[in-house]
């Protein structure tokens, strides 16, 4: 039992380790999802032509859509370059744990769309020349968490909708929908904080939930779907 | 067993035409709104038959997961199907509804919405099925089953919390709540009706989808023993 876990952890880091020597050398999904969410943020500000008290409270909704969409680009990109050389089937045959493979890979997009947010984040604030009235720790809270939910959904979405003819445009069709009540929490959350109006702790609890339940049902599931011939 | 199909659609149609009249003639007509209420027994009955649609579904996706039958599969891709369009008359009847009784369409409430995102999930999963190539859609499909139900009692919660207009469950809801007897004994016999109408649906639609899974077996069979083409 405890070689297996350790080589569980030995695969998950491997591949966690070639994805960001890969990313790291290549930039490719970084750059991608970078301008992408500034065009996005360019875009919104002129189809709403915010005032900086407007712009408060909309921003928590800009904020999280600029992201969502940006995350899509990368997330689209995670299992592409195992297809290529038939990397998927190689583990599928091999005795290394599915989740691990998993895990990896969700772990890696978490932390591109963490550092896409650090990029993005004094972007906003001088564009939309945001201030935050409430506790500013908890916008890093809620950030972590929601770009969990985010990530942890999409990386299972993602190895679903390889296998799609249209891959690129199914991710979003399965990723939206699923991800309303994250969203929605993220939303209202940083806006709540940025306004200082309300306490956003209903939504972290929400947040928390949706990790767990989620990431456990991705763990019980993505065996089955990456044994699906 | 057509002869039987045959007759099951008759005595559905029958006991439509049955509480039709009921609905429209004989059951009392409500005292604030007035004959705008009698929308009441099709929304409920639909919205009921919807529901239970989406639970079959889940259900059959799980054995499916669980033990590969075709059989589940078919009863999961009926159920779907005729969920979505039992789901879709509740919306629709529920904005014909609202315009009179509460002066707007649509309001972005918690259960609205939440039909609303449930709606729009189960689209995505048929969207998926038609997207997948042959032989993998099953299992991705029920996956995603999984993750579309799961979701429902968070989509609830979050919205619950955003905002709330719907009026709170009429049956059993508190000492103020209940129906006057001859609405309730209508509505139960529409919820029967429904029930019975969207059994005979999910029932019609599984031959169909079990003769295309024989159909598809025997074509795969055959272009194995290169006989086809």
């Amino acid at each position: 039992m405890s070689s297996h876990s350790a080589s569980a952890f030995a695969v998950t880091r491997a591949t966690l380790l070639k994805d960001l020597r890969m990313e790291w050398r290549s930039k490719d999904a970084i750059n991608s999802m970078l301008f992408f969410a500034l065009l996005v943020v360019v875009i919104f500000s002129f189809a709403f032509n915010p005032t900086a008290e407007q712009s408060r409270q909309i921003a928590g909704g800009l904020i999280w859509v600029a992201f969502l969409f940006a995350a899509v680009v990368a997330l689209n990109q995670t299992w592409a370059r195992e297809l290529r050389n038939q990397v998927l089937d190689a583990y599928r045959v091999s005795p290394a744990p599915p989740n691990a493979l998993f895990l990896a890979k969700t772990i890696g997009n978490f932390l591109f769309v963490v550092v896409l947010e650090c990029l993005m984040a004094p972007l906003f604030i001088v564009f939309y020349e945001l201030r935050s009235v409430g506790p500013l720790w908890q916008l890093v809270v809620i950030a972590l968490l929601g770009t969990w939910a985010l990530v942890v959904n999409g990386t299972f979405f993602a190895a679903l909708s390889i296998r799609t003819r249209n891959r690129e445009i199914m991710l979003p069709l399965l990723l939206f929908p699923i991800c309303i009540p994250a969203l929605l929490g993220m939303v209202d959350a940083t806006t709540s904080i940025l306004t200082g109006e309300a306490s956003p702790d209903f939504w972290i609890k929400l947040l928390a939930v949706y990790d767990i339940v989620f990431t456990s049902v991705s763990l019980l599931l993505f065996e089955r779907v990456l044994n699906a011939e | 067993m057509k002869k039987l199909s045959l007759i099951s659609v008759f005595v559905v149609l029958a006991l439509l035409g049955m509480t039709s009249y009921l609905n429209l003639g004989i059951a009392p007509t409500e005292a604030t709104m007035g004959d705008v209420q009698r929308i009441f027994y099709y929304h409920v009955a639909s919205g009921w038959v919807g529901m239970l649609c989406f639970f079959v579904n889940f259900v059959a996706s799980v054995v499916y997961l669980w033990k590969r039958s075709p059989q589940s599969d078919a009863i999961a891709v009926a159920s779907a199907e005729v969920g979505v369009v039992f789901c879709a008359v509740l919306l629709v009847l529920g904005t014909l509804w609202a315009r009179p009784v509460w002066g707007i369409w649509w309001t972005w409430d918690a259960r609205l919405t939440t039909t609303l995102v449930l709606w729009l999930i189960y689209v995505a999963y048929l969207v998926l099925r038609r997207f997948f190539a042959e032989g993998q859609t099953q299992v991705l499909a029920a996956a995603f089953a999984v993750f579309g139900f799961v979701d429902v009692p968070i989509v609830y919660m979050s919205i619950r919390w955003f905002r709330t207009q719907h009026p709170s469950p009429v049956i059993g809801g508190g000492p103020n709540s209940g129906l006057a007897p001859s609405i309730l004994y209508t509505l139960l016999t529409n919820v029967a009706v429904f029930t019975l109408m969207g059994g005979l649906f999910i029932f019609l639609r599984y031959k169909l989808q079990r003769q295309e899974q024989v159909l598809e077996a025997a074509h795969a069979e055959l272009s194995l023993r290169g006989v086809a083409q």
